[in-house]
């Protein structure tokens, strides 16, 4: 069986798990944002009158952080009874915590071979801890919550064995978008990820691309324990835990092997990102001016994205006429991003660092656009839109191109930027 | 009576969308997020066909392309049934936008060729439960793998929110 098949196999007591099988399961973590509590569009009572693993349950505020609105607000406040009232593990609010995805990751809220549900889409963040992962629908989270079982279609899996290193000045989000330029969409299928290339990766790069493989419309995404990762786990906790791993004769619709030092930077062209891909050298060649320049979201408002924006914009200035936003992934991202300085040097260099909060990325505060409008993201999006007005146009690459974008003035490849003074 | 007993057939006029990966920012836009439900069903795919949902007739069919409603969790499925559609049947369609159209007791059917055989404004015979798709205007047919009587179970209960209330999960309404 393949990891994700182990996993589903765990949690619903069968020996084996086929593509095709409808599995139901218990899970070991369900998250629920503060999307969870919001007015439903069809005002279904949503109040939970009990739930089966309340030890299971933690509640994350994250979309809308502080709110923004009386909606936000009636949202967390129903958040925080429901927490209270029904005894939840635990409740990441105002002050203590951040993007779900990021807080999953770096509080370890899920450990290596560990089944996890969330409404958000973005789930999948959390195959970095060696866990299937993957967003439900809001119905399917109380069902969830509420009886402690739900169900998976299990889907067949394609495995992504990288090599190589990568290449100076590239990072996770790249190695998504030539993926995706590749390989394009995955839909109906888990993915997974191995060989010696993924192990040369920062977890921090290997965490957006599991992020970012929701944006392959992949369902469960896995990638294996590693050294490196336990390395993080143990600085974090010292529960016990079973990593899965493929076994040798774990069946695939498809191996795709992928050179980690053909991969440059990337960036997704406006609307959508699959068939949408182009090199930001060429890119960069159409001299596209840009209103906002935006680095955040649980795909890249990672500590490493707020150091990278730092050092390039370190002595140097945003662009006239350009917003740069840089929104953290999580209080304690933003608390090191505060004591190594970098905060100090962005807010020098004319941006607005925010909050931790999904914020610009959801399209609900802080940086929404409007019509007209240019905007290049680090974020997880491009979809006409996403980020406010259907009439804005959506560039995404990675920090790094971002951060060069914004100093310029149009989108630019982050090369020559980043050649003049190498991140440690 | 389970979803197994029920009658799964649902007749209508093809109300289609050919494009590949319309996501649920495209059916259910951010902007309606904060409407009353008819304010917000108008504006259904609104950003591809403006206007499109004020034409829909109660009973019509979406025929969509592959990945229909790829993207973010939210339950656009009940946003698009609100407009009048009885059922989608889709070329594929997002993982997330399944489970949430089972949730939510919109009928489904992934049906690979749907779109060839399949004109604006035909009429179509669509049957969840044995997983077909006949086009009464030209005659022609799309098989395809019906959905699992436990998820035909759920619609039939009337969705994920309705169960939930039997069981004692949730105060009933009113």
């Amino acid at each position: 069986m393949t990891m994700a098949e182990k996993v589903l196999a765990r949690r619903s007591g069968r020996t084996v798990v086929r593509p095709g099988d409808i599995v139901v399961t218990d899970v070991d973590l369900i998250v629920l944002a503060d999307t969870v509590f919001s007015d439903t569009p069809d005002t279904l009572p949503t109040d939970l009158l009990g739930v089966a693993h309340p030890e299971r349950i933690v509640v994350l505020m994250d979309h809308g952080v502080p709110a923004p609105n009386e909606r936000y607000a009636r949202a967390q406040r129903r958040a925080r009874e429901h927490a209270r009232r029904l005894g939840f593990r635990e409740v990441a609010d105002v002050g203590g915590g951040g993007i779900e995805h990021q807080l999953i990751f770096e509080r370890c809220l899920a450990l290596p071979g560990q089944l996890v549900a969330s409404n958000d889409s973005h789930t999948s963040a959390a195959g970095v801890l060696n866990c299937a992962a993957r967003g439900l629908g809001l119905a399917d989270i109380l069902q969830l919550a509420a009886t402690g079982r739900t169900w998976y279609r299990a889907s067949p899996t394609v495995r992504f064995e990288l090599v190589g290193e990568l290449p100076f000045g590239v990072y996770g989000k790249d190695v998504f978008l030539h993926l995706s330029l590749l390989h394009g969409s995955q839909e109906g299928h888990d993915i997974e990820f191995g060989g010696p290339g993924l192990e040369t990766m920062p977890l921090d790069d290997r965490a957006t691309l599991a992020t970012m493989c929701t944006e392959l419309n992949a369902n469960f995404v896995m990638m294996p324990d590693d050294a490196l990762l336990r390395e993080h786990i143990a600085s974090v906790t010292d529960a016990a835990y079973e990593p899965v791993e493929p076994d040798p004769d774990a069946e695939y619709a498809a191996v795709h092997v992928v050179d980690l030092a053909d991969v440059k930077p990337r960036i997704a062209l406006p609307h959508r990102i699959n068939g949408n891909v182009r090199s930001a050298a060429a890119v960069a060649a159409d001299g596209i001016r840009i209103d906002q320049a935006f680095i955040g979201s649980c795909a890249n408002g990672k500590l490493s994205d707020l150091r990278i924006a730092a050092r390039l914009l370190d002595g140097r200035r945003v662009a006239d006429g350009v917003r740069l936003i840089v929104t953290p992934g999580s209080q304690a991202v933003y608390l090191e991003a505060l004591r190594a300085g970098y905060i100090e040097t962005l807010t020098e260099a004319g941006a607005v660092v925010t909050n931790s909060t999904c914020g610009a990325c959801a399209g609900g505060h802080l940086g929404v656009l409007a019509p007209g409008e240019v905007c290049i993201t680090s974020s997880t999006r491009n979809f006409r839109g996403r980020m406010g007005s259907a009439d804005a146009e959506i560039y995404l690459a990675s920090t790094a191109t971002v951060a060069a974008s914004a100093i310029e003035g149009v989108i630019a490849d982050p090369m020559p930027h980043l050649a003049d003074r190498p991140i440690s | 009576m389970t979803g197994r007993d029920r009658d799964w057939v649902f007749t209508g006029r093809a109300r289609v969308f050919a494009d590949d990966d319309i996501n649920t920012d495209q059916i259910m836009p951010r902007r309606g997020f904060e409407l009353p439900p008819e304010e917000q069903s108008a504006l259904v795919l609104d950003s591809i066909r403006p206007g499109w949902a004020a034409t829909v007739r109660s009973g019509d069919i979406l025929v969509a392309g592959r990945r229909f409603g790829c993207g973010s969790s939210r339950p656009a499925p009940l946003v698009l049934a609100r407009t009048g559609i009885a059922a989608v049947v889709a070329e594929s369609l997002g993982d997330i936008f399944l489970r949430n159209a089972v949730a939510y007791a919109v009928p489904v059917l992934e049906a690979p060729g749907v779109l060839g055989a399949v004109s604006e404004g035909d009429e179509l015979d669509v049957d969840i439960a044995r997983g077909a798709v006949t086009n009464l205007t030209t005659g022609s047919a799309v098989s395809a793998t019906p959905l699992p009587p436990m998820l035909l179970d759920t619609i039939a209960a009337g969705g994920v929110h309705a169960l939930l209330r039997r069981d004692g999960y949730l105060a009933p309404i009113g």
